[in-house]
């Protein structure tokens, strides 16, 4: 069990999103992933054994590293990208259970289970909005936690069983304040790829149901554009009646 | 997930590129991923427990090799690899873009769509031509642009290639000018002299690459309005088999690298 999974899960995600839900995935494996696995990792690998307080004082450097870094950057990375990747398993489990539903009535009940429409598409704009979520908080967790993004050479800790106020060096200060840097230009790049996709699903089915109703009203016959395109063998004149009356809509849902 | 799945990524691109992409693809691989992973890691393992400072003071040693190495060389080919590997991406978002295009052509019974299967589109290589001329030479301008700025801001930061033996560190907490060692010095610069002539051989690679794509197309273009009635057929002919050779040579590579790579 490793990133390998993560990567196997990600790439299972990429069959049922946008183009731009695949531009994220790029980002998230190659700037994040890859750069945590071959570069921060190891630049935080010993960061406990090398930070040294000028006292001989057994306990106070380990009490005063505790204070410090209460969790470590690169555990709070990790979590951060298990974190932001797990929403897009619903829609995983979504399009599980639309095939599920199919095999289990044995008809073909959607166009296609993974396409994003319906139920499916509700799921896929949750998962963007948790995906952005985790995100901010945990940027604001990083701020909050270590007083913004900077990593100072010396901090001063009077921590009992130090004796008084100690001079204590963090290891590797500049190289670990430039890949928080990288850290956070990512997460805001992968922030903005979330919004965009939002706003590109919303305006996209917006602008769907809005021609439906309108050619709806012309046609004079109503219509309910929250539920998804079913299509059911046991009616063929009503599947047969929908593209004569969607003529312009029915060649999008072709793919 | 490691520079295998990169491998693995790229991999798919370098049926779509030219002769000289795939033996840069090739040179990336061996030559720098590799060495990366084999030897400079191990190399550069060490480096600050054996970064040794002529002093007592606490703290000293770290703020001196905070001082000296800001980033550390190996954490910056790693960046430098990886960013220099990204614009390819741009060429397989555009070939799978096409494939989706021709998909749907052909799931629409499509005339003009001259496919039998999806299979045959799925196999399918792509000429360089059109859009994806332009995209495959803005991910080689890219790509030349990464290299230079990696290698001028290594010379930027460590003053030239050489790792020096002693280096003279007074920052605040070492009480006065202090020497500090670096460890394995000249193992450390014979890989940093390395790393750097396989990055001059990439960039020339990519030069040429482009000035072969820029040949190629001011070349059909004078062809296309010289004779603008050519036969289309005959040329497609003679590139495919030009393609069909490179891809056995680039297999060929590209199984040898298979086998290294892990």
């Amino acid at each position: 069990m490793s990133w390998g999974f993560l990567r196997d899960l990600l790439s299972g995600v990429n069959k049922y999103s946008t183009g731009i839900g695949r531009i994220w995935i790029a980002v998230v494996f190659i700037f994040r992933l890859l750069v945590y696995i071959v570069a921060a990792e190891n630049i935080w690998k010993y960061e406990h054994d090398e930070f040294e307080c000028n006292i001989k004082q057994p306990g106070c450097e380990n009490v005063c590293f505790d204070h410090f870094f209460p969790v470590s950057h690169i555990r709070l990375w990790a979590l951060q990208l298990i974190m932001v990747s797990t929403p897009s398993l619903l829609v995983v489990f979504h399009v599980a259970y639309r095939e599920n539903r199919e095999k289990h009535h044995n008809q073909k009940l959607y166009k296609s289970p993974g396409e994003i429409d319906g139920g499916l598409l509700y799921t896929y704009l949750i998962s963007l909005i948790l995906k952005t979520g985790f995100e901010i908080v945990f940027l604001v967790l990083f701020y909050k936690l270590y007083n913004g993004f900077k990593v100072p050479r010396l901090v001063k800790c009077d921590i009992r069983p130090c004796p008084n106020t100690v001079d204590c060096y963090i290891s590797k200060p500049t190289e670990k304040m430039i890949f928080l840097y990288f850290l956070v230009t990512t997460s805001c790049l992968c922030i903005v790829l979330n919004l965009s996709e939002l706003s590109y699903l919303i305006f996209k089915y917006s602008i769907k149901c809005y021609l439906k109703r309108v050619i709806k009203n012309r046609q004079g016959s109503k219509s309910d554009c929250h539920k998804s395109e079913i299509i059911s063998h046991n009616r063929p004149a009503a599947a047969g009646a929908v593209p004569k009356q969607l003529p312009v809509l029915a060649s999008e849902h072709t793919r | 997930m490691d520079w295998g799945a990169l491998h693995t990524i790229l991999g798919g691109v370098n049926k779509h590129s030219t002769s000289i992409g795939k033996i840069w693809l090739t040179v990336l691989f061996i030559f720098r991923i590799m060495i990366l992973v084999v030897a400079a890691e191990r190399v550069w393992g060490d480096e600050q427990d054996d970064f040794i400072c002529n002093t007592l003071q606490p703290g000293c040693k770290n703020v001196c090799y905070d001082h000296f190495f800001p980033i550390s060389h190996i954490r910056l080919w790693a960046l430098q690899l990886i960013f220099v590997s990204t614009p390819a991406l741009l060429v397989a978002m555009h070939v799978a873009y096409r494939r989706h295009e021709k998909k749907r052509q052909f799931r629409k019974g499509d005339q003009k769509c001259e496919y039998k299967d999806i299979e045959e589109i799925r196999k399918q290589r792509f000429r360089i031509e059109g859009s994806l001329w332009w995209t495959y030479t803005s991910s080689i301008f890219f790509r030349l642009v990464f290299e230079a700025v990696f290698m001028y801001a290594f010379y930027f930061m460590y003053d030239g290639f050489r790792m020096p033996r002693l280096m003279k560190c007074n920052a605040w907490p070492c009480p006065n000018t202090v020497d500090c060692f670096v460890s394995r010095p000249t193992e450390k610069t014979v890989f940093t002299v390395f790393m750097i002539a396989v990055s001059s051989i990439c960039i020339l690679l990519n030069v040429a690459e482009l000035c072969y794509l820029l040949t190629k197309f001011f070349l059909r273009r004078s062809r296309k309005a010289a004779n603008p009635k050519h036969h289309p057929n005959h040329e497609n002919k003679e590139e495919t088999k030009q393609n069909e050779m490179n891809e056995l040579i680039s297999d060929s590579c590209q199984n040898t690298v298979i086998g290294f790579s892990s």
